[in-house]
């Protein structure tokens, strides 16, 4: 799997939809992603990437964007 | 309730973009809604972490109008079946809201509407009646409990004195209002003529901890939830110099979290009180005095001032051996009147007469500290909101008639055990969306058959295995 489908795939997961609805998500755009699921995907993204984040990387991973750009620190490119 | 007047211009609460608003602002603009609603009545209260919300429900307190407080993002369903069900003479709002109900608006401010609404009842109310709020979860019950004005009064008074709370207290906001928990950081320092930094941000977001620091928040209270997210954030590498204290409540600690906050408390030379509550208390019933926190990690703590705790095996008698279990009760001022279902509830008088039985079971050991350690009733703490396994089963149900399901599991994760396999995700879906919590509290599991005893009652330590 490429990084941007393991990526997807880890908004999939947390949020339980499809990868179209995970490429323009923002932070509480939908009900799934409140501080609760913020942590679920925190935890899909670690695990998929075998990072650990950083706490300021963790409160401004706000979109789906955003977080492309907060993963390229740890190396991981898109 | 509270004197504003005596606090003048100090600042009572600061928004999220900077605004500040004084006691007398509170007190003017109060004074001018509560004239706009004109008696004393019901009123349904939407609430926000928001200046509208919060001088909406000082000001209908303050003037013997008693308010319903509900999360604004509270299922539409629900909603309207609560308004059928107590048909309130008004509603406060968030004005953006206004054109999604019916009746007149005849008053705004602070970005709030109030609505008098066409189908009201106007059913009588008792004096004492101070205010209607849920049970923590909303499982589609129309349940509330009746608070008075000296529940609300008796315990603002206990928590001010074993939190020794202050004019100099800035709390900033991390629970709904219209969650008793959260209402009482509200009632409190409201109290003592503190500043609320008010927000809706929640700690998983950079703006939240910009607010914190720029505002220099001195406490926050938190659910055991929150803790688990604060350990994720490395909350003990932040600078912040200006946190006095953090208080839990809202379900257990795991101990394990509870000795590691008590520890920063006391390298940093902070507070970390864990306590213990429900809404039929009004809020607060018990605390664990923070000289003691790491001493005593994992219990529950003492009564509350001005309240008393004992513990009654299944007869009913006093234990007075420490490490026994039983039921544990609670005597105080704090303990509200009762239930309500409908309006025509509202009429009723105090039915506990100060004395409540929690429905918790617990233990006290040979210094008098209790300790929870399970539950008489079948309800979970989901994120701090409790949620009743039999009423979510009611509510799956009435959905899906032609389905067997039966709920279980640990707090914040339900299991949903169900008969057929084909519905796994809608049901998962259609509880998150009931109970606006997150869906990843629920875990629905395939049954092909119900385990039930011969007379037909659910198994349920059978069902606990498979959890």
């Amino acid at each position: 799997m490429s990084n941007i489908e393991k990526y997807t795939q880890a908004f999939c997961q947390a949020f339980d939809i499809d990868e179209e609805a995970a490429k323009k998500l923002k932070f509480q755009d939908i009900p799934a992603w409140d501080s609760v699921g913020h942590m679920g995907l925190v935890a899909q993204l670690e695990e998929a990437f075998d990072i650990m984040l950083e706490p300021d990387d963790i409160v401004d991973l706000s979109s789906f964007e955003k977080g492309q750009e907060i993963l390229a620190k740890y190396d991981i490119t898109f | 309730m509270w004197n504003f007047s005596q606090y003048g211009a100090k600042i009572a609460a600061v928004s999220d973009e900077g605004k500040s608003y004084s006691y007398a602002f509170l007190a003017q603009q109060g004074d001018k809604l509560a004239a706009a609603v004109g008696k004393r009545c019901l009123v349904f209260c939407l609430c926000r972490n928001s200046i509208g919300s919060l001088l909406g429900y000082t000001a209908f307190i303050n003037h013997g109008i008693v308010p319903l407080m509900l999360d604004e993002q509270l299922d539409k369903d629900l909603l309207v079946s609560f308004l059928h069900l107590y048909k309130p003479d008004f509603l406060w709002l968030p004005e953006n809201r206004v054109c999604e109900f019916e009746g007149e608006e005849v008053y705004r401010d602070c970005n709030y509407a109030l609505i008098k609404r066409l189908d009201t009842a106007s059913y009588p109310m008792y004096n004492e009646l101070a205010l209607l709020i849920t049970t923590s979860g909303s499982t589609g019950s129309p349940k509330f409990v009746r608070q008075s004005y000296k529940n609300l009064e008796a315990n603002t008074h206990s928590i001010v004195e074993y939190l020794h709370l202050n004019g100099t207290e800035r709390p900033i906001t991390t629970l709904p209002m219209n969650y008793t928990y959260g209402l009482s950081v509200i009632n409190t320092h409201l109290a003592v003529g503190a500043t609320l930094i008010l927000t809706d941000k929640t700690l998983m977001q950079r703006e939240f901890w910009t607010l914190f620091s720029e505002q220099k928040a001195t406490s926050f209270a938190g659910v055991p939830y929150t803790y688990e997210m604060l350990d994720k954030l490395m909350f003990f590498r932040r600078k912040l110099p200006y946190l006095k204290s953090m208080t839990q409540a809202g379900g257990k600690i795991l101990p394990i979290l509870h000795q590691k906050f008590a520890e920063y408390a006391q390298k940093e030379g902070k507070e970390f009180v864990v306590m213990y509550g429900q809404a039929e208390a009004t809020a607060r019933m018990g605390y664990l005095p923070s000289n003691i926190s790491l001493e005593k990690f994992g219990c529950m703590g003492i009564a509350i001032p001005g309240g008393k705790f004992h513990l009654i095996d299944e007869q009913g008698q006093t234990i007075t051996t420490p490490e026994t279990v039983g039921e544990l009760v609670y005597e105080g001022d704090n303990v509200a009147l009762g239930y309500a279902e409908k309006g025509e509830d509202l009429i009723k008088e105090d039915e506990r007469h100060g004395l409540l039985q929690t429905g918790d079971m617990a233990k006290f050991d040979k210094d008098g500290v209790y300790s929870i350690v399970g539950r008489k009733k079948r309800f979970l703490k989901i994120f701090g909101n409790r949620v009743n396994l039999d009423e979510t089963e009611r509510l799956i149900k009435t959905q899906y008639q032609d389905l067997d399901c039966v709920c279980a599991g640990k707090d914040d994760a339900m299991t949903i055990f169900i008969t057929d396999d084909k519905r796994i995700k809608e049901i998962q879906s259609f509880v998150a969306n009931k109970t606006h919590l997150n869906f990843t509290a629920f875990h629905v599991q395939y049954l092909k058959q119900i385990p039930k005893n011969e007379a037909g009652k659910v198994l349920y330590a059978e069902l606990n295995k498979l959890c």
